[in-house]
């Protein structure tokens, strides 16, 4: 364990580390563009100069490694003197189109600009050399070959994360500047990561291009629900409407990165949403109240149980509801109404694309915590399909927006002889064309709970914003539907269900939301 | 400081023929025509102006209503910064940003709402402006309008004044 000094404080840090990690760790902020955490180290673009003790020049934080008695400093007028000679020949070239920068914001020139700059520039603005601007390089990305500082950081994850390889420096000196191979667009999916570790404006996202200013939006912790992978995500939204999603790191799922199509789930919570409850009456749709619909789809659902019997009755769960959905919707069926008609199914329309690295092939983020809270899978919707094909189910309560990899065409016939399909759902679709009731669900971003990924990792993701027009967050849902239906539950919220999972489920058994935190746990 | 007591003189008492008020309409009457004449013999020094024909001049950093600037060819010089709508403290200023077809402006204001029954006259706007692209020079005041509505100034509205 290698002893050293930084700006006079003693810190030990393991045998291998680098300046710039050690000085993180006494919580000394050393400026720095080319170096990221999960590339290579390049050491090219010279902003993280410190002066070392004996060293007769300044060294690069990023890329010296400590050695045991090391006196380092950050806060000489040498080194300052230096980053701010850096950051001036960064800027010589650089456009300074702020005003029209999705990147302004959160762009690290103008961050070190006004901490370690503030210089006046010595050059002609008549003699900045020009590159070409607002290319469509493929993937979600723009190219701004000027705004480049070179700092080789999404050459280095084309090469070393995606190993596609399509970014790299032409021409020399100041002509210098990044692009692809002449037609040959970015072409893997991961292609949005390039504008998070952009350092500045110089890739930005195609899909956020002129949306929204950084500044207006907050974040909050959530997950992907594009896969079973369960990326960590920060949401960003802007009173109740989301802008994006940035990967949230996490090194036991997904590090720093997410894949494009994960990113773009997002649209899916603000677009063709359901807004307010309603019943289909011959054919038309009466907007409803929660006050009168609740006990009426609650009434009906018995009153179908105890006529024709609870086998008459049948319950499709989602896997993209969380744990306490499921596990209220389980006891929902099995306590209250008695069924043995309850299913799910992971498949979905045009799924099983997958790759090695973080798509997977079950398009649902919550599969395995519906397989574990005892919910069948597969062959069990296959033949509760049949069932209702046959017309043996009287009552039927729908979870999600699909049933499954159904078509449009083929859930209005089978929901069609059905005489009551009771919905809840975020999104219009093939089940909300064909349902009787339809009871409008908070969707991710609107409320909070826990998804358990394909690995059997249970995350949380949080509430960001209150739901939409007259949504419901679906675990008052079913405390309503079930306290109805003669359950006496006392659940507020989502915690107080999962308290309920960790004491009777034996794979959640001893979790509590302390303890899967931030970064998820693992099921026993 | 004790608090001490003025005597205030009461108004004195009318007489008769003051009570009767028809002398003093007559004189009152007598003041007014006096006005009229002078006048209308000497029209320079009427004191009131027929607004809104005839103008006040104003002060040269008086913050009448907005105007948005435009360039050489008659586009908006504004580029969608949304500087001014972070700088407004009223929060009147509602701004889309779309993708310019001249690729050399790249960031236009698809729209460009001010509205003007929330705006406070307080200029950051035009402080915060990198472009010089709104001002508020007209030297008018809000003008009236009969709905709410018509006060929410658009883009053209803007480009126009």
């Amino acid at each position: 364990m290698p002893t050293l000094t930084i700006n006079g404080m003693n810190v030990d840090v393991p045998q291998g580390t680098t300046i710039l990690n050690a000085a993180k760790e006494v919580g000394v902020e050393i400026p720095h563009y080319c170096y990221h955490p999960k590339l290579s180290i390049a050491g090219n673009c010279r902003m993280c100069l410190v002066e070392i003790e004996k060293f007769p020049k300044l060294q690069t934080a990023c890329s010296t490694v400590v050695n045991d008695g090391m006196v380092v400093r950050t806060d000489t007028d040498k080194v300052r003197k230096a980053v701010t000679g850096v950051l001036e020949l960064m800027l010589i070239h650089h456009p300074i189109d702020c005003p029209i920068c999705d990147q302004a914001g959160e762009c690290g020139l103008q961050n070190y600009y006004m901490k370690f700059g503030l210089h006046r520039s010595r050059y002609a603005l008549e003699e900045k050399v020009h590159k070409k601007k607002v290319q469509d390089i493929g993937g979600q990305i723009v190219l701004d070959a000027e705004r480049c500082i070179l700092c080789s950081r999404c050459v280095r994850f084309l090469t070393e994360v995606t190993g596609t390889q399509e970014l790299n420096f032409f021409s020399r000196g100041d002509h210098s500047e990044i692009s692809i191979f002449p037609g040959k667009p970015l072409s893997n999916n991961y292609t949005g990561n390039l504008a998070d570790i952009c350092p500045v404006g110089a890739l930005t996202s195609k899909d956020f291009r002129f949306k929204c200013r950084v500044w207006f939006l907050k974040a909050f912790d959530s997950i992907c629900t594009g896969c079973s992978k369960g990326c960590n995500v920060d949401a960003h939204h802007k009173g109740d409407i989301l802008y994006r999603l940035k990967p949230r790191w996490n090194d036991a799922v997904n590090q720093a990165w997410m894949c494009d199509f994960g990113r773009l789930t997002y649209k899916a919570m603000n677009e063709a949403r359901l807004l307010t409850p309603f019943m289909r009456e011959e054919g038309a749709r009466k907007v409803a109240a929660w006050g009168s619909l609740l006990p009426d789809v609650a009434f009906r659902l018995k009153a179908a149980a105890e006529k024709g019997g609870p086998d008459r009755v049948a319950v499709i769960a989602s896997p993209q509801s969380s744990n306490e959905e499921l596990f209220l919707l389980r006891r929902l069926a099995t306590e209250l109404l008695g069924t043995k008609n309850l299913a799910f199914t992971h498949r979905v329309a045009g799924d099983g694309f997958a790759d090695d690295f973080l798509i997977r092939a079950d398009k649902n983020p919550n599969s395995r915590g519906a397989q574990l809270l005892g919910i069948p899978d597969g062959e069990a919707f296959d033949a509760l399909v049949s069932k209702i094909a046959a017309g043996g189910i009287d009552a039927l309560l729908v979870f999600g927006n699909v049933l499954g990899p159904l078509s449009e065409e083929e859930t209005a016939a089978l929901l069609s002889d059905v005489p009551l399909v009771v919905q809840v759902g975020t999104n219009e679709g093939p089940v909300s064309k064909a349902a009787t009731a339809v009871l409008p669900s908070a969707s991710v971003a609107e409320r909070g709970g826990t998804f358990t990924n394909h690995a059997g990792r249970v995350q949380r993701f949080r509430f960001g914003f209150p739901p939409r027009g007259k949504a419901k967050n679906p675990v008052e849902i079913l405390v309503a539907l079930g306290n109805r239906l003669g359950a006496g539950w006392t659940f507020a919220g989502e915690a107080s269900v999962f308290k309920a999972i960790a004491g009777t489920e034996p794979p959640f058994s001893g979790m509590s939301y302390d303890s899967i935190g931030m970064f998820g746990q693992e099921i026993k | 400081m004790t608090i001490g007591i003025k005597k205030v003189a009461r108004p004195r008492e009318m007489s008769f023929p003051e009570s009767l008020y028809l002398v003093e309409i007559v004189k009152g009457l007598g003041v007014t025509m006096g006005h009229m004449l002078s006048n209308i013999v000497r029209q320079e020094g009427i004191k009131t102006i027929e607004y809104p024909e005839v103008r006040r001049e104003m002060p040269p950093r008086f913050r009448g209503c907005h105007r948005l600037m435009k360039r050489e060819d008659g586009s908006p010089r504004c580029v969608a910064c949304y500087c001014c709508a972070t700088a407004c403290p009223a929060k009147c200023i509602t701004i889309v940003a779309g993708e310019s077809p001249d690729p050399g402006v790249e960031k236009y204001p698809v729209r460009f709402d001010i509205d003007m029954l929330r705006c406070v006259f307080c200029g950051m706007c035009v402080e915060a402006c990198p472009c010089d692209a709104i001002r508020m020079d007209t030297g008018w005041f809000t003008p009236p309008d009969d709905t709410r509505e018509k006060l929410i100034f658009t883009i053209d509205t803007l480009l126009e004044k």
